[in-house]
């Protein structure tokens, strides 16, 4: 930025301007999407091939040709490779890149109606929340609506930990960073009560998936959870799409989104709705996965700026990307064990937290 | 002609107190009309009346001839743009990006076609082409006041309605700013424009309204409005109101105790001349 040079030219000529940059910021996206494509494809492949048996990338490959039917590229060589690949492997792979995309969009979007680039549905106790109705169906045992009970009943409350954080948090249109990030610790720490409820309550099995939970793990990730989670996600990311236009006139501040022809409540909730979906989605079968909503909309928004469009096709990319790539790490670090990916994560997103929060400080009243 | 605003007997109450009382405005196409009033005076709460963004306890409001509840956001948004007091932006959207925001209402209609040509004349008009790649965040604070005023001339409505365009801004902008609102009436436009400096109202308004503690006191011509009794007495400054013995525009002065730097030189210059020397009192950014 030339900041200093172009204030102090207030008699330039016009020509100083140049009409590069839509072509550069168009560019700029073109390749940043096209190239985080590129990089999931191959982590995925890689992801996959990787763990006790291994299995090289191109047999991957070859073994999804084949399975849709294409004679491309050469089967597994070790006997048991195909059946790892398609029972454990690809599973969890599936559902580390859903996942990653789902929290990735739901912090784009809590960002977008706090209007505030510090939201993450971890941070400010979505994630808890939706975990403990998760946590309540399997110590309770309920099955209203069968296989799709623990993410109906995820749902349910992570949509009430949003409606509470959003009705606490908000004021004049916008929330400040210091009151969004106190409300998280209330909303936290009444969720974390709620868990540690469930946990007391709850026989040895549920305990230890209680706990799995708050650590966040896609260990054991089977296809019938990715069935039910993947369109979930879909629809969430979708709906997402299609509003992101009207974010974007949001960010002028709800009066001006308004006299822009945006219904700013009807948005606001159906953004919240969104969220809390995508949220319940990811935390049903993974647990808390915290920061990726934080980290990855903020890197994103760095390289290809605040258009929310673009931002949200990056951030979902990015997003599965950095969670393909946790999981690989989760399940290699350590031989013979499997680390809880909500650690790594929170690992790496705690200090990035802390660098936003000052820089959230610097410039004034942290708008951004 | 049919009004493009006409308000009636609009009351506003927040928390049990009375903010406005029974104001009534008529904005007809082609017309500027401008509301003055101290701080507090209950402006920017009339605007917000205007936009729908304030309820009311009592009076009717119409835009381009239908009541403002019966239109759509949407439609309301083809009508007219509205510029707030502040105008700040969340995220650091780039000066480009948010005049572009302005043709959001045209957007899946045909007139969506005209966006590039609309946002271009805007930054043109508005002189920010400079720095039309930078983002919002990192511009003065008059530079950011005149993106958001283009972001409203780029929406291409019939009626603007503008909450202190001028306030953050240096001399040449601020008529640049109401030379365009002239421009635009004489296109048709309405425009109602709050303004604090009061020689920028007497010269480019067709109307004034006087706001006093949530009152309309005065409506009328600048002549009529900007008398010395009522001026003094509402801005509780005593002022005099002077023509310009060439162009015969109105100025209005703070009446200053003769403690003026450079007084001693002043005596010596026809008294017309010192006057016009001297800097009126500009309200800073609010
Ligand atoms: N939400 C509110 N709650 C309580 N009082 C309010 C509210 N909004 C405005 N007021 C009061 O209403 C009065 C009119 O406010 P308004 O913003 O309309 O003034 P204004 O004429 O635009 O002043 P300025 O020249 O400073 O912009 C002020 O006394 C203000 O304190
Ligand atoms: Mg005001």
């Amino acid at each position: 930025m030339t900041a200093v040079d172009d204030r102090s030219r207030t008699d330039a000529p016009e020509s100083s301007a140049d009409p590069l940059p839509r072509t550069v910021t168009a560019r700029r996206r073109l390749l940043l999407i096209a190239g985080l494509a590129i990089a999931l494809t191959a982590m995925a492949l890689v992801s996959a091939g990787t763990g006790q048996l291994y299995v090289s990338p191109a047999e991957v490959f070859g073994s999804i040709m084949h399975a849709i039917g294409l004679d491309l590229g050469p089967l597994p060589a070790h006997p048991n490779g195909e059946s790892a690949l398609w029972t454990i492997r690809f599973p969890r792979v599936a559902m580390s890149i859903v996942i990653g995309a789902a929290l990735a969009a739901a912090g784009l979007l809590m960002q977008a109606v706090f209007g505030n680039p510090l939201a993450d549905p971890g941070v400010i106790g979505v994630s808890s929340g939706a975990a403990l109705g998760a946590s309540a169906t399997i110590v309770f045992g309920w099955a209203f609506f069968g296989e799709w009970t623990i993410a109906v009943a995820a749902f349910i409350t992570g949509l009430a930990a949003t409606f509470v954080v959003y009705f606490m948090s908000r004021s004049g249109g916008k929330t400040e960073v210091v009151t969004l990030v106190l409300t998280g610790i209330a909303v936290n720490a009444f969720t974390g009560a709620g868990l540690a409820l469930m946990t007391f309550l709850g026989d040895q099995a549920a305990r230890e998936q209680i706990v799995f939970w708050q650590l966040g793990s896609l260990n054991g990730s089977r296809w019938q959870q990715f069935w039910i989670v993947l369109p979930l996600i879909v629809v969430g990311v979708v709906v997402a799409f299609v509003i992101s236009r009207r974010l974007d006139l949001l960010s002028l501040g709800e009066r001006s989104a308004r006299h822009l022809g945006v219904n700013v409540e009807g948005l606001r909730i159906v953004a919240i709705v969104v969220t809390a979906l995508l949220v319940a989605a990811a935390v049903s079968f993974a647990g808390i996965i915290a920061f990726v909503g934080l980290v990855i909309p903020h890197l994103m928004r760095m390289i290809i700026g605040p258009a929310h469009r673009p931002l949200l096709v990056a951030s979902v990319l990015g997003g599965a990307l950095l969670l393909l790539t946790a999981d690989l790490v989760a399940r290699t670090a350590v031989p013979m064990a499997d680390l809880p990916i909500g650690m790594l994560t929170s690992l790496v997103g705690g200090p990035f937290f802390f660098w936003l929060l000052r820089r959230a400080r610097r410039s004034a009243g942290g708008w951004g | 002609m049919r009004a493009a605003v006409d308000a009636r007997g609009v009351s506003v109450e927040i928390d049990g107190r009375q903010i406005l009382a029974d104001a009534s405005i008529r904005v007809s196409s082609g017309e500027i009309v401008a509301l003055i009033g101290p701080n507090g005076a209950g402006k920017s709460t009339l605007l917000a009346a205007l936009t729908g963004d304030q309820a009311r306890t009592r009076g009717t409001i119409e835009i381009a001839g239908r009541p403002l509840e019966d239109w759509k956001l949407k439609e309301l948004s083809q009508q007219r743009a509205v510029l707030l007091q502040e105008n700040g932006v969340f995220f650091p959207f780039t000066v480009e990006q948010v005049v572009e925001m302005g043709r959001a209402p045209w957007q899946r209609t045909p007139l969506d076609h005209d966006d590039e040509e609309a946002v271009d004349e805007a930054i043109r008009l508005t002189d920010i082409e400079r720095f039309r790649h930078r983002q919002v965040p990192s511009l003065s604070g008059g530079e950011r006041a005149r993106s958001a005023f283009a972001r409203v001339l780029a929406q291409r409505t019939g009626i603007l309605l503008l909450d202190e365009p001028t306030a953050a801004l240096d001399l040449r902008h601020q008529e640049d700013v109401l030379r365009l609102a002239r421009q635009r009436a004489h296109a048709g436009d309405a425009v109602i424009v709050v303004l604090h400096d009061l020689n920028l109202a007497a010269a480019y308004a067709d109307r004034i309204a006087l706001l006093s503690s949530g009152r309309i006191v005065a409506q009328g011509s600048p002549r009529e409005v900007l008398t010395v009794e009522r001026i003094s007495d509402v801005y509780a400054q005593p002022v005099e109101v002077i023509t310009h013995p060439e162009t015969g525009a109105t100025i209005i002065l703070p009446v200053r105790e003769a403690m003026s730097v450079g007084r001693a030189n002043d005596d010596s210059l026809p008294r017309t001349t010192a006057r016009s020397r001297i800097a009126l009192p500009r309200k800073a950014s609010s």
